[in-house]
């Protein structure tokens, strides 16, 4: 790198970064925003979960007890200065500390998306490798045709069908929970499953697209073998698919609230909904929070990077 | 009209847009066409098998399957549509302002969008139905709230692609007011590629509001919907697996053709257009 571009680059990446900052608040305010714009009252909802009649006396109390009386962007700063410390308060539902449940609920999630990350990976390149290879041909027909219906099927329903297939009928893994070392399997290929048309659609069209540029034209003219120049084809296909990857990886994540409620997988997913169901506020602002973040940082780590990568992205700028 | 021309020489989209029609045309004549009473219970004649007068069968409950499905139409499909049409209305809005009237107001619009996109929309829907609590109303209006943002950029820069051409340029030296350029220029021209965009994303919609109910944050029982039909099957696979085969074929059948209608709109419309390109972008 020469040193203007270097500087360049430095540039880039500090302003990129100074960027966060405006959005992370942007996000914080929202997710606070939420549950102060909510229809029910958390005070209420509060006594309610616990059993306790919401006499005005007791919601006041309450009122009290949560910070509610004070004034908004009061308890705003004195919000986001907790959850800074990793204090999101306590569930309204079990009194335990949210951060807490939530960690103990991230692993399952996580596991989840990296087993799903690999089922994408495994399957799309090669499907989309070979299908850009034999273009036209009676596979890439089929394949094409299967992209366009995984496209239109609902994920849900997907997964029905497959746990009647694999579980009810063959018994080949559990219908749900995780404690089985199989039941990864049939989840993670769900929530795999719509990503891994887009992939193979994605890694086809741009191989395709590629083997029509001169410098596959001028390795073919220097004669050399047609395995190479698929070499080159791939490689030079992989960053906008390495992007795309790095772009998916947060909505696996925060994709798998369906898949986890279907397979009664105990992650963040099913954390949230079940919060939802018991307007448990403090969980749902959390995952908002925790998954907006997730967004923000992975979507600098691929700026980043593809500006790392393709120089003609940082004259862009 | 030249649209429709070509359009008819693509068998597969006129098939895509025959599906979609009488699908709306089954919802709407939905008292008249359906067999039976949709939330009708009779134990009687529960898991009943596919007969004459209940040509798909009957549920746990005993109501008539075909019935739910064609009511469901009503909630799936219809609010769908309202969804869509609520969240253009809105993006074509704001778009139009914030693409021409620039300065300030345009300015903020957009870096508010900003904002908005930088929430990824699987987490604004679930951030909404959370705040607001389960419900059909709740889940249409954080599905509006969730794509009107990316709306209005889209048509805000089109507004700006089409600001540059030269009858607009003759319309401003000509005299007339913005109102009556937006109106009658800039939103005909765009609108073509709006519509693209929403026939597209009408199954997308499908799709979400059919997982939410499925969840049971969004249509709440005895309502028929589709999302909320497979809910009800899983319960009962093991007894009666063949339950969960027409809600899930319904939504795969409107959503393949809203796909694959907006896919061909868009090379109809849009004859420059990479059909490459096209295939990555879905």
């Amino acid at each position: 790198m020469m040193v203007a571009e270097r500087w360049f680059m430095r540039n880039y990446m500090i302003k990129r970064i100074i960027w966060i900052l405006p959005m992370l608040v942007g996000i914080s305010f929202f997710a606070f925003v939420l549950i102060t714009l909510s229809p029910s009252d958390p005070a209420e909802v509060a006594l309610r979960v616990n059993e306790i009649v919401p006499t005005p006396e007791a919601i006041v109390s309450m009122r009290e007890h949560l910070g509610l009386d004070k004034p908004f962007f009061t308890r705003y700063v004195e919000w986001i200065l907790a959850v800074i410390q990793g204090d999101f308060g306590n569930s309204y539902v079990n009194n335990k500390p949210v951060f807490q449940e939530f960690m103990m609920a991230l692993p399952a999630t996580l596991y989840l998306s990296v087993v799903a990350l690999i089922f994408i990976i495994f399957v799309s390149v090669p499907i989309g490798v070979l299908c850009a290879v034999y273009e036209g041909s009676i596979g890439d027909i089929f394949v094409r045709a299967f992209i366009f219906l995984a496209t239109a099927m609902p994920s849900f329903w997907v997964g029905l069908l497959l746990i009647w297939l694999f579980s009810v009928q063959w018994g080949l893994v559990p219908t749900s929970g995780m404690q089985a070392s199989n039941s990864v399997i049939l989840p993670s290929f769900i929530l795999a499953q719509t990503y891994i048309a887009t992939y193979i659609r994605l890694i086809r069209n741009n191989m395709i697209e590629n083997k029509q540029k001169n410098y596959v034209l001028y390795a073919k003219a220097r004669g050399l073998k047609k395995r190479i120049i698929y070499k080159h084809i791939f490689r030079n296909s992989l960053t906008e698919v390495l992007t795309a990857l790095g772009m998916s990886i947060p909505k696996l994540i925060a994709g798998s609230v369906i898949v986890e409620n279907i397979f009664a997988w105990p992650g963040v997913g099913r954390l949230c909904v079940s919060a939802i169901f018991n307007r448990d506020f403090p969980i749902i602002q959390a995952y908002v929070l925790m998954m907006a973040v997730l967004f923000v940082v992975c979507n600098l780590i691929v700026d980043i990077y593809s500006a790392l990568l393709d120089p003609r992205l940082r004259q862009a700028e | 009209m030249q649209v429709w021309q070509k359009l008819k020489q693509d068998k597969m989209a006129l098939l895509s847009l025959g599906i979609i029609i009488s699908i709306v045309v089954t919802g709407i004549f939905a008292p008249f066409l359906a067999p039976h009473d949709p939330l009708a219970t009779n134990i009687k004649i529960k898991f009943a098998e596919a007969s004459l007068s209940y040509p798909f069968g009957t549920d746990q409950l005993g109501r008539c399957i075909l019935s739910r499905l064609i009511y469901g139409i009503r909630t799936t499909v219809f609010l769908s549509i309202v969804t869509m049409l609520l969240t253009i209305t809105i993006g074509v809005s704001f778009g139009l302002i914030a693409g021409y009237l620039r300065g300030i107001v345009g300015e903020g619009i957009l870096r508010f969008c900003d904002l908005l996109l930088s929430f990824p929309s699987e987490i604004m829907i679930l951030a909404i139905v959370g705040m607001l609590g389960p419900g059909i109303g709740n889940v249409v209006m954080a599905n509006i709230a969730s794509k009107w943002a990316w709306y209005t950029r889209m048509i805000r820069s089109l507004v700006l692609e089409y600001s540059d051409e030269n009858y607009i340029h003759f319309a401003k030296v000509a005299g007339y007011s913005n109102l009556y350029i937006l109106c009658k220029h800039l939103f005909p021209a765009i609108l073509g590629k709006v519509l693209v965009l929403a026939t597209l994303d009408t199954g997308w919609v499908i799709l979400n509001i059919s997982a939410l109910s499925f969840l049971g944050l969004g249509v709440q029982a005895p309502t028929p919907e589709w999302g909320m039909m497979l809910n009800e099957a899983k319960n009962i696979m093991t007894i009666r697996p063949s339950l969960m085969l027409a809600p899930g074929l319904a939504i795969l059948i409107i959503v393949a053709a809203c796909n694959f209608l907006g896919d061909s709109l868009r090379d109809t419309l849009d004859p420059k257009h990479n059909p490459i390109k096209a295939g990555m972008k879905l």
